[in-house]
C-alpha cells in the first residue's frame, strides 16, 4: 500500500491540494473577500502555511524511518519546494503590497526588528536549498555535500518558528506548538545518531 | 483639525441614544441579529463626516464592530466579534474610589443623566500599526471626574475592566494578568479630548468594542482606551498598566501615538488605515499635536514611551 509507486501516484492530487490554498486567497484577496485587513490577513495565512510545510517535511524524514514507510521520502522534494513557493509569496506580499516596495525602509525593517531578522534569514537559507532540489544537482554537487546543504533545512526551521513566537503578542500557545513538534524531531535525529555510531563513520 | 469633532450632538440624535438606553432589552434581542441587519444606522452620517479632516474617511461600522483587540473576549482580532454574544452590559455600575472624598459606586444610569452625550470622531491608532477613523458617542472624561470629586492628592487615575470570565470567554485563560488595568495621568485624564464612549454610529456600544462604557484617548495607542470599565481609582502614585506589566520593554505607560518612537516588532513611522490599500505616514500623537503637546514638553518621549 505505501509503496513508491503509491506514493509517486499521490503526488498530482497532493500537488493540487497543496497549490488550492494560495489561488483561493489570491482570488480573495482580488475579489475584497479577505476580511476587514486583507494585506494582513494573506501575509498570515501564507506564513503560517509556509511554517507548517517546513515542518512537514521534517516529518516526512521521520517517518521514513518506520520501515513500511520508506518510500514516503519520494514527496519530500514536492513538499520543500511548495514551503519555498509559499514563503516566497509571504515575502513578496510583505514587500510589495504591505511596503510597496520601500526598499530602504524594508531594510531597516529586517535589520532593526528581530522577529523580521529571524523570518528573511529563515527565507535565504531557504534558497539554496530549493535551488539545489534537482537529481541534476544532486549528481553534480555528489550527495555528501547536497546533504550537508541540506542540513540548512533545520535552522530554518528553528527560525521561521521564533519569526512566529515574538510575533505573538501574548497567547503564544500556538507558536509554542509549532516550536515543540520541530524540537521533537530534531530530537529523534540526534537520539539516532547517537544510538547508530557505526553509520555516521 | 477638523477631526476633533466635538460638537454637541443635535437633539434629535441624543433623543435617540435616551431611547437606546431605555430600550436595552430591545437592543439586546436585537444584537443577536446579523451585524449586517444591526448596521442599518438610523443617524445622517453628514454629523460624523462634516468633522472630519479632508485626509480622512470613516470606518464602516462592520469593520469597527468586527476587527478589533479585546483579549477578554480571545487574542484574535475577529474574536471579540464572535465571542462577545453572551456579555450583558445591564444593569452597570462604576466604583469609584481611592483619593476621593467620598468612595461610592454609581449606576450607570445615573451617571448619564448628568452628563451631555456628544459626537466625537477620532482617530484610533493600535500599536500593532493599523487605523481607524471612528465616529463615538460619548462624554467627557472630565465630567466624571468632577462628579467624583477627587482630593487634591490624587495625581493618577486608574482603570479597572469587569472581570466575568463566564461571559468572557478570553479570561478563561491567563494570556495577560485579569482584570486589565490603565491609568491616566491626572491632567491627561482632564484634557478635552478624553473620553468616556458609550456608543459608535449612534448604536449603543457594540460589546466586543467595550460595552456599556469605555475610555477614548484618542492620541495614545489603542490599548490605554480600556473598555468595560467598573472600577475608577484615584491615586498619587503611577498605577501599573496591564501590557506595561507584561512586557516594559515594548510598552510604556504614556503610549503616545509617535512616529519616531519604534516598537521592537512594529515600525510606528507608518500604519494601514483599514479599507485603503497604501500605508500612510503616522503623525505626532496621532494628529492631535496641537491639543495635547504641552502635556509633555518637560517628558523625553524616547524614554517615556
Amino acid at each position: 500500500m505505501f509503496s513508491t509507486r503509491n506514493f509517486n501516484r499521490s503526488k498530482p492530487v497532493l500537488f493540487i491540494l497543496i497549490l488550492f490554498p494560495s489561488l483561493l486567497w489570491a482570488y480573495q484577496f482580488v475579489t475584497g473577500n479577505l476580511g476587514v485587513n486583507p494585506i494582513e490577513k494573506l501575509m498570515d495565512e501564507l506564513g503560517l502555511m509556509a511554517l507548517r510545510l517546513i515542518i512537514i517535511t521534517l516529518m516526512i524524514t521521520t517517518l521514513s524511518n518506520i520501515k513500511p514507510l520508506k518510500s514516503i521520502v519520494v514527496i519530500r522534494r514536492m513538499i520543500g519546494l511548495f514551503a519555498f513557493y509559499y514563503v516566497c509569496l509571504h515575502f513578496s506580499t510583505y514587500i510589495v503590497l504591505d511596503h510597496f516596495l520601500d526598499i530602504q525602509f524594508i531594510i531597516q525593517d529586517i535589520i532593526k526588528r528581530p522577529f523580521i531578522t529571524f523570518g528573511f534569514i529563515s527565507f535565504l537559507f531557504l534558497i539554496p536549498l530549493a535551488s539545489t532540489s534537482t537529481n541534476n544537482m544532486i549528481k553534480r554537487l555528489g550527495f555528501k555535500l547536497w546533504k550537508k546543504i541540506h542540513y540548512l533545512i533545520y535552522p530554518v526551521a528553528i527560525l521561521a518558528s521564533m519569526h512566529f513566537y515574538v510575533l505573538v503578542r501574548a497567547d503564544k500557545t500556538e507558536p509554542v506548538i509549532y516550536m515543540g513538534i520541530i524540537i521533537l524531531l530534531l530530537l529523534h535525529r540526534i537520539f539516532k545518531r547517537l544510538t547508530r555510531p557505526q553509520l555516521a563513520q | 483639525m477638523k477631526i476633533l469633532g466635538s460638537e454637541i450632538t443635535p437633539y434629535k440624535t441624543y433623543l435617540n441614544r435616551r431611547k437606546f438606553i431605555k430600550g436595552s432589552l430591545a437592543s439586546a434581542m436585537l444584537a443577536t441579529v446579523t451585524s449586517s441587519a444591526f448596521a442599518n444606522h438610523d443617524s445622517d452620517l453628514s454629523i460624523y463626516t462634516n468633522n472630519l479632516n479632508e485626509k480622512d474617511k470613516l470606518n464602516s461600522y462592520e469593520e469597527i464592530t468586527t476587527y478589533n483587540n479585546f483579549y477578554e473576549f480571545g487574542t484574535h482580532k475577529k474574536h471579540p466579534h464572535l465571542n462577545s454574544g453572551n456579555f450583558k452590559p445591564r444593569p452597570w455600575t462604576i466604583k469609584i474610589d481611592g483619593l476621593v472624598k467620598k468612595p461610592q459606586t454609581f449606576d450607570l444610569e445615573k451617571i448619564l443623566s448628568n452628563v451631555t452625550i456628544e459626537d466625537r470622531v477620532y482617530r484610533l491608532r493600535c500599536v500593532e500599526a493599523w487605523s481607524m477613523v471612528i465616529p463615538w458617542q460619548g462624554f467627557q472624561l472630565s465630567e466624571l471626574i468632577k462628579m467624583a470629586e477627587p482630593l487634591s492628592s490624587a495625581k493618577y487615575v486608574q482603570f479597572v475592566t469587569v472581570f466575568r470570565p463566564e461571559e468572557m470567554p478570553g479570561q478563561q485563560k491567563r494570556t495577560i494578568i485579569w482584570p486589565y488595568r490603565e491609568g491616566l495621568r491626572m491632567d491627561e485624564a482632564m484634557n478635552p479630548l478624553t473620553i468616556l464612549a458609550t456608543g459608535l454610529y449612534g448604536h449603543e456600544m457594540p460589546n466586543q468594542n467595550g460595552a456599556p462604557i469605555r475610555l477614548v484617548v484618542p492620541w495614545k495607542y489603542g490599548f490605554k482606551s480600556i473598555k468595560s470599565i467598573v472600577e475608577i481609582r484615584f491615586l498619587d502614585t503611577q498605577p501599573e498598566t496591564s501590557w506595561e506589566t507584561l512586557a516594559p520593554w515594548e510598552y510604556g505607560f504614556y503610549a503616545n501615538v509617535n512616529p519616531n518612537v519604534n516598537h521592537p516588532r512594529w515600525s510606528q513611522g507608518t500604519e494601514r488605515r483599514i479599507g485603503e490599500f497604501k500605508r500612510r505616514e503616522t503623525l505626532m500623537f496621532n494628529g492631535y499635536e496641537e491639543e495635547v503637546a504641552h502635556l509633555y514638553k518637560d517628558l523625553d518621549l524616547t524614554k517615556f514611551y
